[in-house]
């Protein structure tokens, strides 16, 4: 695992070095001939790039990403200030998603020729083929502009646990949270849903499920005893995995909601050029997946008795 | 066999008698072929270039659809800022989608199979390092490394379609390995080899089409993604610069003006994107049930 | 539980099985899997169902359990299993006598046990659903099968998932499961064709021993006339979805009347004895969707004759308890 973190350390640093000066890039673009100099100087930017490279290395390992121009501070603290945020709507998108994909799920695997199954195929169609950012628009349209019931954006009032700013826990909170997270749940929804369908169908075809009827096991008990469980592994892992995906997806909903979290500051970062905010972002965003890849993976090995931890 | 033959083969076949019965499935085809036919001939059909300024008159800017008070009746669906034809604008719109749509997945079904197919084909160290590159490449979400290229080459229509390029390429070569690694100990293939046929042909002339069938589902599947990726990437302002057409900035623009009661500069363009991924989902979906074996 | 005590006013006959047709609806037609079949089954017999990959004689085991999924259907005739109709039977009924009275041994181990789960969870879960047993006693009482059918260490092994055993030893597991309740009847379809032939033969043994054991009937499905010799009381050869023959063991080995069991009896190389060429049977199985009109067989046969297009045979009975549906009966022995 550490070995791809470095992996990915390396191509950012890369990346950033193939996008020219470094200097140009971490600097404002109003700097002049001789603070480009001494920045670069500063930088290490006279050494070899192999220098560079174990300079670059050593920052990372420090944390040390650079300060961002606008804030002026620490573009990971930055950062780390906003995850929270950012971590409430997609911890609630996946759990609102779970909720109502698996149960309709499972359902609409069993019994794939009612009326109600093919409504639902077909609820979940266009729920995939809707754009995210559209369908929160919408949402705002309904339920702010026309009802009124809704705030259209920012974040409601927090509470500090842990030390960190946490809002779903007032009612003001929820106000606000309720139509990012249901925006963001609707495609993880019915991704979710077709995913449980489709694990259902092929396990119910298989020969144990037979034999567990033929054992007299009533059909409810083949259901949730049998086909379940196995339907449902190949449906957690990708779970595990949607979750960094939600992550960076996220950034859309919270550009709409102007909801005050990673994705915000990164959107708002490009458009300002905030460039080593731009870079944090990116380098965090890599480091998650890793992370949450090597999670998933052990996850996997857990629910399914025939992996070996090998 | 000659075409006619061949053609009245397929329309007898179970494949197709399954399409026939199946509504969805001809939804999708008929909306699709609808869109296909905006593409290309769209622009001729309406009055205006949004996206020619000469054309434009301001004093025409944000008049509503046609059914509420204050509309012209030139303007169906109303306009935009610009005085922009929403019609216009979505038709243009549609282009740029469908283009884009359709270059990404060739680029990526190309790439993909060709390096699939040698991944699988030949294993060893070349598998090694094309599955390495698909395996990191996979634990980081396309947006994401779509959003990388972006960031780093700008804004602009081909850089869009090779930044959406870079991520897509990957489940054709997975799929396609698997299944050139399965066909390869196959006896026609030992057959070809003993004629004395060189390895390219083998691959390209024996094995391909065999691979074909996952690539289509894919392939189908994955143009819709592309067309809502592109949507994202633009209406964030990351994907295509303003000056040219784009559905995803259309819905921006709307979304700018959205409590001054100007609702439908971003509910039209969302629906007829909605409608054009639905439309390939639909035969996507079909397809992909009718080419699953273990559905059988 | 134990064989019913209550005194049956049926001779005997467990299971009889009346002009049963399973159909299956598809694309390209109807197929009529199993078409017409007639059999019975007495008390502690075994009953040999042998014929060659797609006779029906596997629909014919699920048709018993009322296993059959679309596009299949029972289509006709009866089933009566301790003097009663089993078609006429409700779901939840079926239930209690599946893996109850009426247990099936499927044919591949290795797909037959739920991976997930270990194998005492499965054992367990027909002793909970149908004997009532929890706990401790349920735990003993399924490492007493277990021992039973010849699982070394069961106290150890009873934990495993299916993963961990070979296909002979899940085999027995399965066999350990069908035998948990002592059912009347156990339908057995290609138990051993999945396994090692050296394995098949001890896994035979020990059905066989513990089927006589609990005075269970045992309907034994296979495609193996020698497997079948030795174990059946009496068998019954199908083809294309028919009975073509039946008797007792003896009378069909030592004196097959259907052209198409000494067919199969040719076929069988032997051990000992003379080397001679294999004997096939020429020609293949008709299409399923496009059936003669007269005997299924005819188009192999070396004795057909023209009314054999024509008609079908009816079933004759040449000694006694020795049928076969031919229009020339007694033909040549081995």
């Amino acid at each position: 695992m550490l070995v791809v973190i470095a992996i990915v350390a390396t191509i950012v640093f890369i990346f950033v070095n193939m996008l020219g000066d470094p200097a140009v890039l971490l600097l404002p673009p109003e700097a002049s001939p001789e603070e480009l100099a001494k920045a670069r100087a500063a930088m290490g930017l006279d050494k070899s790039p192999w220098e560079q490279y174990k300079l670059f290395a050593v920052n990372v390992l420090h944390g040390d990403l650079g300060n961002s121009f606008v804030f002026r501070e620490p573009a990971m603290k930055l950062i780390f200030e906003r995850m929270p945020a950012t971590l409430e709507i997609v911890i609630l998108a996946m759990i609102i998603a779970a909720l109502i994909a698996i149960p309709l799920g499972v359902y609409v695997g069993a019994h794939p020729n009612t009326f109600l199954s093919r409504s639902i195929l077909s609820l979940s169609l266009l729920c995939i083929s809707m754009p995210t950012f559209w369908f929160g628009i919408v949402l705002i349209l309904v339920f702010s502009v026309q009802l009124g019931w809704l705030p259209s954006s920012g974040r409601g009032d927090v509470v500090v646990v842990w030390g960190m700013r946490l809002s779903f826990l007032t009612w003001d909170g929820l106000k606000h949270i309720i139509l990012p997270a249901v925006t963001l749940a609707v495609q993880q929804l019915a991704t979710q849903l077709r995913l449980t369908r489709a694990g259902m169908m092929e396990v119910l075809r298989q020969d144990y499920i037979k034999f567990a009827k033929a054992k007299g096991v009533s059909p409810h008990d083949v259901l949730y005893g049998h086909a379940l469980k196995n339907a449902l592994i190949p449906v957690i892992t990708v779970y595990g995995l949607e979750f960094g995906g939600l992550v960076v997806f996220a950034t859309i909903t919270e550009t709409i909601f102007a909801w005050p979290g990673m994705g915000k500051l990164l959107i708002d970062s490009i458009n300002i050029s905030d460039r080593p905010v731009i870079i944090a972002y990116l380098m965090l965003a890599s480091m998650l997946f890793v992370v949450i890849n090597f999670i998933v993976d052990i996850l996997y090995t857990i629910v399914d008795p025939r992996i070996d931890l090998r | 066999m000659d075409a006619g033959k061949r053609i009245s083969k397929f329309l007898r076949s179970e494949g197709f008698h399954n399409f026939k019965h199946n509504p969805f499935a001809i939804a999708g085809a008929v909306i699709i072929f609808l869109f296909l036919l905006t593409a290309v001939f769209g622009p001729h059909l309406v009055s205006q270039n949004p996206y020619d300024l000469a054309q434009l008159d301001l004093n025409d800017s944000y008049k509503p659809p046609i059914w509420q008070e204050g509309s012209d009746p030139r303007f169906i669906l109303g306009t935009d800022d610009q005085g922009r034809n929403m019609v216009s604008a979505i038709v243009y719109g549609v282009r740029m989608s469908v283009t884009i749509g359709f270059c990404v997945t060739m680029i990526c079904m190309t790439v993909g199979t060709v390096l699939g197919l040698i991944s699988g084909y030949k294993g060893g160290r070349l598998d090694s390092l094309i599955m390495g590159l698909v395996n990191v490449q996979l634990s980081f979400p396309s947006l994401l490394i779509a959003m990388l290229v972006l960031i780093a080459f700008g804004r602009g229509v081909w850089k869009i379609i090779l930044a959406l390029s870079f991520s897509g390429w990957v489940t054709y070569a997975r799929t396609v390995r698997g299944t050139a690694m399965a066909e390869k100990n196959k006896e026609y293939v030992e057959a070809a080899k003993v004629i004395g046929f060189p390895e390219r042909v083998i691959l390209f002339r024996h094995i391909l089409p065999n691979v074909m069938t996952p690539v289509i589902v894919i392939a189908t599947l994955q143009i819709g993604t592309v067309i809502l990726s592109e949507a994202t990437l633009s209406f964030l302002g990351i994907g295509i610069p303003i000056t040219e057409p784009s559905l995803g900035l259309l819905v921006a623009q709307g979304y700018n003006v959205l409590f001054s009661g100007l609702w439908w500069v971003s509910v039209f363009p969302g629906l007829v994107l909605m409608l054009l991924v639905v439309g390939m989902n639909l035969l996507g979906d079909f397809l992909r049930d009718e080419f699953n074996p273990r559905l059988k | 539980m134990t064989m019913t005590e209550e005194a049956k006013n049926d001779n005997g006959v467990l299971l009889e099985v009346r002009d049963l047709s399973t159909h299956f609806h598809t694309f390209r037609g109807v197929v009529k899997a199993v078409d017409g079949v007639s059999f019975s089954l007495k008390r502690g017999e075994i009953l040999g169902v042998v014929g060659e990959s797609g006779c029906g004689k596997s629909v014919t085991g699920f048709s018993v359990l009322r296993l059959i999924d679309p596009p299949g259907r029972i289509a006709g005739g009866d089933i009566i299993f301790e003097g009663e109709s089993l078609l006429k039977k409700s779901e939840r009924e079926m239930e209690r006598i599946r893996g109850n009275k009426i247990s099936m041994i499927f044919q591949d181990p290795m797909t037959s046990l739920n991976p997930v789960y270990t194998i005492k969870r499965q054992i367990c879960e027909t002793l909970e659903l149908h004997e009532g047993l929890r706990g401790r006693e349920a735990h003993k009482r399924a490492v007493e099968l277990l021992r039973l059918v010849g699982i070394p260490s069961p106290e150890s092994r009873v934990n495993y998932y299916p993963h961990q055993f070979s296909g002979g030893m899940r085999q027995r597991v399965i066999i350990a499961i069908s035998l948990a309740t002592s059912p009347s009847l156990i339908i057995a379809d290609e138990p051993t064709t999945a396994l090692d032939v050296t394995v098949q033969a001890q896994l035979i043994k020990r059905l066989y021993s513990l089927v006589r054991k609990n005075n269970s009937s045992m309907i034994l499905i296979t495609h193996d006339l020698s497997l079948v010799s030795g174990v059946s009381d009496n068998i019954i050869v199908m083809y294309c979805g028919r009975v073509i023959e039946r008797g007792s063991s003896e009378a069909v080995i030592s004196r097959p009347a259907h052209p198409y069991t000494v067919g199969l009896l040719g076929s069988i190389p032997k051990m000992a004895g003379e080397r001679e060429m294999l004997r096939q049977i020429s020609g293949m199985v008709p299409n399923p969707f496009d059936m003669p009109a007269g005997c299924a067989f005819c188009p192999r046969c070396e004795m057909a004759q023209s009314i054999c297009e024509k008609e079908y045979p009816r079933m004759r009975e040449i000694e006694e308890g020795h049928c076969v549906c031919c229009h020339f009966a007694g033909g040549r022995g081995l």
